[in-house]
């Protein structure tokens, strides 16, 4: 407990001569984001030396072994470095980083020796970018049903095949990608994880753009795309396995969705556009929705403590599809009200839109899996219905 | 640890379970309704309460009681939704304790607390003059010459105010003819001169009552909090009162949760498990989310309970909003997917659905809750 605390006072003065004042204040654009990968730039010096001095540190992946450029640290100090961080509303140094959430994770616990030497260093310095290649134009909640081929060639594979609503393959270097190797046996169990480079030949991206009118993903067709063997995460025929563990993983973050802190709650963006009456939002019908939401996310956030807690306190935990499901679905109520808290004022299509994150939303609930899909998780593994 | 239970408040979730569970339940309840019975409540089963220490539990050791916590109470009373025991728990226990203990004098601390921790004294709240909860609205007058008070008025929905030795009732202070005095609590024995109590039979077979007080006298010394302190001493009640209620309404939707999710697994059309059809398995789900969301809140109240600051008004009544639009889902959903039986009196579902009415009702339903939430939010 004491080692805790002189880690938390470390930790503290560490931040305060490393994080810059301008690293402390919240993101208005996405241009000010970092994400890494070969075509990244620094928007800033002040973002270059806090990224750099969070990377030096290893606290880009805080857990993972200093052996691969990780912090080393225990879950315990993790907790505590998070807490620091967002005691000084620090950003983010690395933004939505597939390699950090999804395949990190995933090639520490069923990766090659070789493979984590190769990739996880790289991921945690933001030199390379991934992305995730699961779905196909006919299998999107039916995962386990794609078709995209894996033939085997002795020391490597030839894919053929097409993936779709690749989020920023058009912007990262490597992809993740689940494939068929086995043609004949069942649909789960016929299917591997493999990695390559965007830069293969026979690798082609077209961007896809949204109803929100930006372009955050892509068709990518692979047409006789050439993978080494050594570039198999975990066993050939089990990348089924990996897939849910990564499917897990991935649910937790976008359920976060609605945490992102923002400078103005729902409330007080009403009351700034709405004004009061007699110390009420003037409109009525208004206020009560609004605070059904705010009962709602507090309610979410608490909910996502308290499981977290139960976690390490008992190592059980089978909500994430549960904090999925609420978690966007409240995000989408959230926009829903910020439109209606800005009437007209909501309806314009410039850089500032509200409109345009509003229509950003109703992804939430299809992407990482929809909101049925969870329903059904839910019913089938909690509930044992069926 | 704020959002997990410690082990004294998890053991005295696992014992109210076990005890609740054998000793309670709807068939108790059906006993109570279809006997009449007078006092509302079983003597047996609240006996063997008191010998479990649970009157005593939120009184402090220096009056005779065990000092627990909310968040320990807070389980006994879940566990009493879920198994749907009435007794005199939440009227005297929880909220006549608590009046009592935030704003009673020493005299009066000394003389009440250790009577109702031994479970021989009862209290009763009566606060409400209207059919939806306004307790800014008094019409109660507590009339002044000199030291001494007539108190004349009505009170509505009074929660054991039939079984209660003492009520605590909010009045204005008047003199002939206009109001001096904000609100302020006085302590009056039921058995004073000038009290007409009438039960009120309520849809859910509990003890509720109209109290009419025509010039009953009181004495300066039966004022609780001080005069024209009515309204704040109030309103911590009625945050106490709204958690526990809560805690209530969360054990209810659990329970009926519990039972519909087994009817899902047993009742058989098409050939098939009803639980098999996706329309109510999307159904059950959303239900068991809301129920997760629930959890989290009413612990974090009841926390809140112990160690009162600002949020705490807030937290009481996003607690009670939620609970109350959780549980009004739960039971009717309940009813809904039990099909045609789920209607009959004979099937224990529906005291589920009637409880859960009157403990929404009961101190501010979901759209008053919200309100408040959205007042005290500054909107
Ligand atoms: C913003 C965004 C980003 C994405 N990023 C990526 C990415 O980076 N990589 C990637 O591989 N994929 C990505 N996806 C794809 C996403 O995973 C799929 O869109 C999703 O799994 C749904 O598949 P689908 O679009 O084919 O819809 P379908 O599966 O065709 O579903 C259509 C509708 O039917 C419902 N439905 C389907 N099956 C059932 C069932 N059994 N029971 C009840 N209802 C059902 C669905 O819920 C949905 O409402 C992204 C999607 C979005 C929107
Ligand atoms: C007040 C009342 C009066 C009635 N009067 C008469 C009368 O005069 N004469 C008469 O013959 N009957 C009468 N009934 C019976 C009524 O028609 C049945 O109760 C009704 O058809 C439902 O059947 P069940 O009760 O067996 O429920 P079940 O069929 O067992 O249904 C249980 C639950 O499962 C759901 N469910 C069942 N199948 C599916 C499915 N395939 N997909 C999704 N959900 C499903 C139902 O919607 C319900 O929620 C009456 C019922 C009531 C409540």
């Amino acid at each position: 407990m004491q080692d805790l605390n002189d880690f938390r006072l470390e930790t503290r003065d560490w931040l305060e001569n490393y994080c810059p004042q301008s690293m402390r204040t919240p993101v208005v654009d996405e241009i000010e984001k970092y994400c890494g990968g070969r075509r990244s730039s620094y928007f800033s010096e002040d973002q270059r030396a806090w990224v750099e001095s969070m990377i030096s540190k290893g606290w880009i992946a805080p857990t993972w072994p200093r052996e691969y450029g990780g912090g080393g640290l225990t879950k315990e100090q993790e907790q505590v470095l998070k807490e620091e961080l967002s005691a000084i509303k620090a950003r983010s140094p690395i933004f939505s980083s597939m390699g950090l959430s999804m395949i990190g994770p995933a090639i520490l616990e069923f990766g090659s020796e070789e493979l984590k030497r190769q990739h996880l260093p790289k991921m945690i310095r933001g030199e390379i970018r991934w992305c995730q290649g699961y779905s196909e134009p006919n299998s999107g909640s039916d995962l386990a049903g794609l078709q995209t081929r894996a033939e085997d060639f002795g020391d490597h594979f030839v894919l053929n095949g097409q993936k779709v609503w690749t989020s920023s393959a058009d912007k990262s270097d490597w992809m993740f990608c689940l494939v068929r190797t086995d043609f004949d046996s069942g649909k789960h169990s016929g299917i591997s994880l493999v990695l390559f480079d965007m830069e293969s030949a026979g690798v082609t991206v077209r961007p896809i753009k949204l109803i929100s009118g930006a372009s955050p993903f892509c068709e990518t067709y692979l047409d006789n795309v050439k993978v080494e063997k050594n570039q198999l995460v975990g066993e050939i025929n089990k990348g089924w396995t990996i897939a849910k563990y990564l499917l897990t993983h991935e649910r937790q973050n976008i359920g976060d969705i609605g945490n992102v802190t923002r400078s103005h709650t729902l409330s007080e963006e009403a009351v700034e556009s709405i004004g009061l009456h007699e110390g009420r939002l003037s409109d009525s019908g208004l206020r009560t929705e609004i605070a059904e939401w705010q009962i709602d996310y507090e309610c979410h956030q608490l909910t996502m403590e308290r499981v977290n807690l139960e976690i390490e306190s008992f190592g059980v935990g089978n909500t994430s599809a549960m904090l999925k499901y609420y978690g966007t679905e409240l995000n989408k109520r959230r926009h829903e009200l910020e439109m209606s808290i800005h009437g007209g004022a909501a309806l314009g299509w410039g850089e500032d839109s509200i409109a345009r994150p509003w229509l950003r939303s109703k992804g939430n609930s299809i992407e990482g899996g929809t909101s049925e899909i969870q329903l059904n998780i839910i019913s089938k593994r909690i509930l044992a219905l069926g | 640890m704020e959002l997990l239970l410690n082990q004294e408040e998890s053991m005295v979730k696992d014992s109210a379970k076990e005890f609740l569970s054998t000793h309670a339940g709807p068939s108790l309840h059906r006993k109570l309704r279809d006997n009449n019975c007078s006092r509302g409540y079983s003597d047996a089963l609240w006996s063997q309460m008191v010998d479990l220490g649970w009157p005593a539990v939120l009184v402090p050791e220096d009056y005779g009681g065990l000092g627990f916590s909310h968040v320990a109470m807070g389980q006994i009373s879940e566990q009493a939704g879920s198994y749907l025991a009435s007794s005199p728990l939440f009227a005297s226990s929880v909220l006549g304790v608590s009046a009592i203990e935030l704003s009673g004098t020493q005299q009066q601390k000394e003389e009440l607390l250790p009577s109702i921790a031994a479970g021989e004294l009862f209290l009763a709240l009566a606060v409400d003059e209207t059919p939806r909860h306004n307790p800014e609205f008094v019409d109660c007058k507590a009339k002044k010459s000199g030291s001494e008070y007539s108190l004349s008025g009505e009170k509505l929905y009074v929660v054991d105010g039939h079984i209660s030795d003492k009520l605590i009732v909010s009045a204005k202070i008047s003199n002939n003819q206009e109001d001096i005095g904000s609100t302020t609590l006085f302590i009056v024995p039921t058995a004073s001169k000038g009290i007409e109590i009438t039960r009120v039979p309520m849809v859910d077979s509990r003890n509720s009552s109209t109290i009419i007080f025509e010039n009953v006298h009181l004495s300066e010394r039966q004022i609780l909090g001080g005069v024209g302190n009515g309204s704040n001493v109030l309103s911590a009640i009625l945050d106490i009162a709204n958690t526990h209620l809560a805690a209530e309404l969360l054990g209810i939707s659990i329970e009926s949760f519990r039972r519909t999710l087994r009817y899902l697994k047993e009742r058989k059309q098409f050939g098939v498990n009803i639980g098999s059809f996706q329309a109510l398995q999307h159904r059950a789900a959303t239900l068991w989310s809301e129920i997760e969301l629930c959890k989290s809140i009413v612990l974090k109240a009841l926390r809140s309970l112990d160690n009162p600051n600002l949020s705490t008004p807030r937290l009481a009544s996003s607690a009670k909003a939620k609970t109350c639009k959780v549980a009004a889902l739960a039971t009717n959903e309940a009813v809904q997917m039990h099909g045609g039986i789920g209607m009959t009196d004979e099937f224990d579902i529906g005291f589920f659905l009637k409880r859960a009415r009157v403990a929404q009702l009961l101190f501010g339903d979901q759209r008053y809750h919200t309100n408040r939430v959205s007042e005290l939010s500054g909107f």
